[in-house]
């Protein structure tokens, strides 16, 4: 007797021919296919303009109800006071950088590539035991307290700062700042960890001391706080992307870092450095643009201008301070390939190449 | 990277923080909690340098799926009745996406340790790439799709719209008011903890049975974020414990971020999965079922629950009521309702229901018919064009009263019979629900329970819709909003998928139609008015209809 156990059907969706595709008819609007709601900077908008364009709304633009929550004052969403700049179009201020998912973790994944790339090499190559000594105690001590700098900013000065901006364009610029100075900041104290499991004697907690108490970093380090200290968001990024980095930032990275590692035998900081480098410039680029707006602004230009030299005259003698501090660590290199005064020259050219670009003027002594 | 690897990276980068001697973060974002410094620990361990490579190749196979998406054209098995409930789901979320990145300061300014604080950072990150990767699909569905309008003008439809403002208040919850209530209790303790689980995960599991597989491709994409976030909160929400003086408000908060989410996202999510579907299935599960799995017994069961080992008072009472409004009161196919009800309004098209999901309907939710069908089948006779207006405006036909919106959660007061008015700020307010009114009237206020709450924050804005166009000529209020098409006469919204132009309402058909504002005229009846008023309002429903006559008193 043979039995015969019913084939069990599977319960699953059937597709279904529905030629519900672009172009099957034509009716009123069949071809509208462009986000037009908002006007592009050039004839067609861009993929970033599309994903990122009133994505946080405004109740001058489309926000018909207003803001729905407020703060225990009543006050809501993206208060315009929250800086003392002001804009006759907040919205005009595009990314230059053109900042989407896709960018973010294509340029920071290549970044860690790089980065893990350059030290598995020099691991490999024994390169690190070959570097010359005292370059082995800046890196230990200097390089590596630069990470607290930069997770500093990231963390408590950029991460902040991207709640607070009138538009989402601003606020998601800013956002990748962030997430660049956290990323460099962890390449930093990485390295560090690297470099302390293959050199005997590399002391991989130095920096914390240095960067809390060794005289040479405290004026940065009080730089650092007081821009977490600063409750405006235009007045935090201006004071970190157009100040601190030039003065203190570039001046430590590209004009000692940069210039000095390669003649102690070490090959792999210029790539580490170099990373963080590009990321500055390129948030930079950011910053430049939307300043140089709020600065030309047809009808708050001269008044934001007067509050940008106020900024000026409070923030620049404490990036320039911390600038100062970092003097010594010039004088702990063996090779000499470039004074104090040279890397400072060029840190102050390019600050006040920046200045120039908003028609900006710092009257006194750099 | 080895596990040791990463435990010895994470451990590595915990040493970036410092303590500050000069000067403190400011504090830019109020709370009444109180935290004291704590070893709550990372259990994920997050690192950027692997992060950033990982969400690459998870984008790399999102990007994959969507070029396969065209070139397997896959419009051409996509159901239009899912695709045009799209059009309103994918113009809300990415504002709460985005506003999840803009709330992750609030909390690290609030929570003093910089292991979270490093969690809560990457999250930040995370959500600005749900916010653009969605709005990117969007823009490929726009382009794709038979019927790109109500795609093509999606923001301002959404910042406009009378259903786009109920979404908008999940997003704005996140990062207004006292920051841990929001920041933390609202968008991680509740929405992403809980309510994720429905909308990234049931509802594209849907999206793929009406032909849609990119969806599910991108939404499962972001879910796989989630987990991570879903940490961040549980580490604070255990430090939030750890203080005596917090319970009391995180009780209050689990309360109004647990029915305002109820609220919210089961009023969208369950329509767009029960009256967007084509799939019939009768072994497919019903909202009703996905809700019990993946609200009450994941979240409410195994996690909330388990809270109370720490003394906490777990709303139970509201979580049963949710369900009691899903299941008994027909929560879902209220609001469902309703937006078909005022569809000349929305930025979408709406199908009718045929017989084949009728049956369903009755076999899912036993009475369904009885309730609901004869309403649906009128929908679907005046949805033709032959010179009637839209049902919302055909009075006896349509056997509808229009609803009192709640002023809190923003959806009308549907179940009408929980239907609560006060008089709060001087107005006369209508609320869905006891915890509505509640949330308004006691729990967004600067004193709790006799406690100054000097961080809460408010319920503000214009937030009944009507009232925004009072007394206007209905075509006008459509002009204003912008949901016409590109002939500048034909209504962007359909109350059915017939793309024949000879077949789509114009702009012409509402002419002559007063707008009114049901807040409005509320607040200009005199107090015997009022009463009598919603005394009959109260009595009547379900599926909108009026009280019967006789029972008017």
């Amino acid at each position: 007797m043979s039995t015969t156990t019913p084939e069990k059907v599977r319960s699953v969706p059937k597709p279904v021919f529905t030629d519900a595709e672009a172009g099957a008819r034509e009716f009123p609007s069949s071809t509208s296919r462009n986000y037009n709601y908002f006007v592009p900077a050039k004839r067609r908008a861009t993929l970033y303009e599309d994903v990122t364009v009133d994505v946080q709304p405004d109740p001058e633009r489309h926000l018909s109800q207003g803001w729905l929550y407020g703060f225990a004052n009543g006050v809501g969403g993206y208060p315009h006071d929250w800086t003392r700049l002001k804009s006759s179009n907040w919205h005009e201020f595009l990314d230059p950088n053109e900042e989407w998912e896709q960018t973010i973790y294509r340029n920071n994944a290549n970044v860690v590539r790089q980065v893990q790339q350059t030290i598995a090499n020099a691991k490999a190559a024994g390169s690190f035991l070959t570097e010359n000594q005292s370059w082995l105690s800046v890196l230990e001590r200097h390089v590596s307290a630069l990470a607290h700098a930069e997770h500093g900013i990231g963390m408590y000065v950029y991460t902040a700062c991207q709640r607070d901006a009138p538009t989402n364009m601003i606020n998601n610029a800013i956002a990748v700042a962030a997430a660049h100075k956290l990323r460099f900041a962890q390449d930093l104290i990485l390295y560090n960890l690297e470099v302390s499991e293959q050199v005997p004697g590399f002391d991989g907690s130095a920096h914390k001391t240095v960067w809390q108490s060794d005289p040479a970093w405290q004026p940065t380090r009080e730089n650092v706080e007081q821009l977490t200290g600063t409750r405006d968001w235009a007045e935090a990024f201006f004071a970190t992307a157009i100040v601190f980095e030039p003065l203190v930032g570039e001046l430590f990275r590209s004009h000692l870092l940069m210039q000095v590692a390669a003649v102690h035998g070490d090959y792999v900081t210029p790539t580490v450095i170099g990373v963080g480098e590009a990321d500055v410039a390129r948030d930079q680029a950011g910053a430049r643009r939307l300043f140089s707006l709020l600065a030309n602004d047809p009808v708050h230009g001269a008044a934001n201008r007067a509050v940008m030299e106020g900024w000026l005259a409070t923030w620049v003698p404490r990036s320039i301070a911390a600038g100062r501090g970092l003097q010594p660590i010039w004088s702990q290199l063996s090779e000499k390939v470039v004074t104090f005064d040279e890397s400072a020259t060029r840190a102050k050219t390019r600050f006040t190449e920046l200045l120039t670009e908003f028609g900006l003027t710092y009257d006194k002594e750099l | 990277m080895s596990r040791a690897s990463i435990t010895k990276s994470h451990q590595k980068i915990q040493e970036l923080a410092w303590e500050p001697t000069f000067v403190s973060p400011v504090e830019k974002f109020a709370t009444d909690y109180t935290f004291e410094k704590a070893q709550k620990k990372d259990p994920l361990k997050q690192i950027l340098r692997s992060y950033f490579p990982m969400e690459e190749e998870k984008d790399n196979r999102v990007f994959g799926a969507m070029d396969g998406a065209i070139r397997g054209n896959m419009f051409r098995q996509v159901q239009e009745r899912w695709m045009e409930w799209q059009k309103l789901f994918l113009s809300i979320i990415p504002f709460p996406e985005i506003s999840a990145a803009r709330a992750m300061p609030l909390v690290i300014n609030a929570v003093p340790n910089p292991e979270v604080h490093n969690g809560l950072a990457i999250q930040m990150i995370d959500e600005v790439r749900h916010s653009t990767i969605q709005m990117n699909l969007k823009r490929l569905y726009m382009n794709h799709y038979i019927d790109p309008a109500g795609f093509d003008n999606t923001l301002k439809a959404f910042q406009n719209n009378y259903a786009g403002t109920i979404g908008r208040q999940f997003g704005e919850g996140f990062i207004t008011g006292d920051a841990v209530t929001a920041a933390n209790v609202y968008l991680t303790i509740v929405a992403e903890t809980a309510f994720t689980n429905v909308l990234f995960v049931a509802m594209p599991a849907e999206a793929a049975a009406n032909g849609d597989y990119l969806l599910p491709t991108v939404f499962h994409s972001v879910q796989s974020d989630e987990s991570r976030h879903i940490s961040n909160g549980y580490s604070i929400i255990l430090m939030a414990l750890s203080d005596e003086r917090n319970r009391q408000l995180l009780e209050r908060d689990l309360r109004y971020a647990w029915w305002n989410n109820h609220a919210v996202v089961d009023a969208a999510i369950g329509t767009f999965i029960e009256y967007g579907t084509k799939d019939r299935r009768k072994d497919r599960e019903s909202y009703a079922e996905m809700w019990r799995r993946w609200i009450y017994d994941d979240y409410y069961r195994s996690y909330l629950v388990p809270l109370e080992k720490y003394g906490l008072v777990i709303p139970h009472d509201l979580v049963e009521e949710a369900w009691n409004r899903i299941w008994n009161k027909g929560y879902v196919h209220e609001v469902a309702q309703f937006f078909a009800t005022g569809w000349a309004a929305n930025y979408w098209r709406i199908d009718g229901m045929d017989d084949t999901d009728f049956e369903w309907f009755e076999h899912k939710y036993p009475g369904w018919y009885d309730k609901y069908g004869k309403w649906w089948e009128t929908y679907s006779a005046l949805s033709k064009r032959n010179g009637h207006k839209p049902i919302m405006f055909e009075g006896d036909a349509a056997n509808y009263e229009y609803p009192h919106r709640c002023w809190t959660c923003m959806v009308p007061c549907l179940i009408r019979e929980d239907t609560v008015v006060d008089e709060v700020d001087g107005q006369v307010r209508t609320y869905c629900s006891e915890t509505c009114h509640w949330t308004d009237a006691v729990a967004f206020r600067p004193e709790y329970e006799g406690r100054p709450t000097p961080a809460m924050g408010r319920l503000t804005g214009k937030r009944e819709w009507e009232s925004l166009y009072h007394g206007w000529d209905y075509a006008d209020v459509i002009r204003d909003l912008g949901y016409l098409r590109d002939d500048g006469k034909t209504l962007t919204p359909q109350p059915h998928l017939n793309l024949d132009p000879k077949e789509m309402w114009t702009i012409d058909s509402v002419e002559g139609i007063t707008m009114q504002s049901p807040n409005v005229l509320l607040n200009a009846m005199s107090p015997e008015e009022r009463e009598a008023h919603i005394a009959k309002y109260k009595r009547g429903g379900p599926a909108g209809r009026p009280a019967p006559a006789e029972a008017v008193a």
